[in-house]
């Protein structure tokens, strides 16, 4: 059986993240998730979306996939840009951000430390972050 | 039209900056200029009452470390209070809390602060 799936298609604008938030918000309540772990799925959905917005380069809308899973929601935030390689993304430090000229760069590890998987894939066609929260 | 505002005053010494909103680029540009303008003016006590504010991000929250390092070498203190749970983990994930304590309420910042 497909798992019910709620589609969303933000154009790039400013602050449309919350747009993405509230349907979160939504989908978490019909699943029965916590206040918590749906303030945390709000959360990593902003920094998904800040970075589509930001990263991909180009114009296109962001298309976001809530699915609903017996135990599980999945979020996968798709953007039609040039991506990125995650894996160089360096852990961000306070005590190095400090003094320096480069204060931002923390969206990849809120991501990683708000949902219990973040995965990102990048092909020819533009980058998709899949992240998961358990119920 | 940002969908954020603050207010801004003095108790004994302590500017007390509460925002309302979504403490994005903007909030956090907001925020961080009325406090580096304080500094300049010589104060060095800050407690940021972020009760009305449910969501941040880290565009936001970034800009406010300008204001950690500028009170960096002084006896300055920047605090927050009233957090909600969700803005006081992703404060402990940047590890902001490191460098600002969070309070309860604002009368426990003030009278920490004032102290």
């Amino acid at each position: 059986m497909t798992n019910p799936t709620v589609e969303l298609t933000l154009p790039i604008m400013e602050d449309m993240e919350l747009a993405a938030t509230k349907t979160a918000e939504v989908v978490a309540k019909r699943m029965g998730l916590d206040d918590m772990k749906t303030a945390e799925i709000s959360m990593a959905l902003i920094e998904a979306c800040i970075n589509a917005f930001e990263h991909s380069k180009t114009k296109d809308n962001v298309f976001i996939h809530y699915i609903i899973k017996e135990d599980t929601l999945v979020i996968k935030v798709g953007d039609r840009g040039i991506g990125f390689d995650s894996e160089v993304v360096a852990i961000p430090n306070i005590d190095e951000k400090i003094n320096s000229s480069h204060k931002r760069g923390w969206g990849v590890q809120l991501m990683k430390e708000l949902m219990d998987t973040v995965e990102f894939e990048t092909t020819e066609d533009g980058t998709t972050v899949t992240m998961t929260k358990a119920k | 039209m940002p969908d954020f505002d603050i207010k801004v005053k003095d108790e004994n010494g302590v500017i007390v900056v509460t925002t309302n909103g979504y403490l994005n680029n903007y909030g956090g540009e907001q925020v961080a200029s009325v406090c580096l303008q304080k500094i300049s003016e010589g104060k060095r006590k800050f407690l940021i009452n972020v009760e009305k504010t449910a969501m941040v991000n880290s565009i936001g929250v970034s800009i406010l470390i300008e204001v950690i390092e500028e009170l960096q070498g002084t006896s300055g203190k920047i605090a927050f209070c009233n957090t909600a749970p969700i803005v006081e983990k992703t404060f402990n994930i940047m590890g902001i809390s490191k460098y600002a304590k969070i309070y309860a309420t604002e009368e426990d910042g003030l009278a920490d602060l004032s102290s």
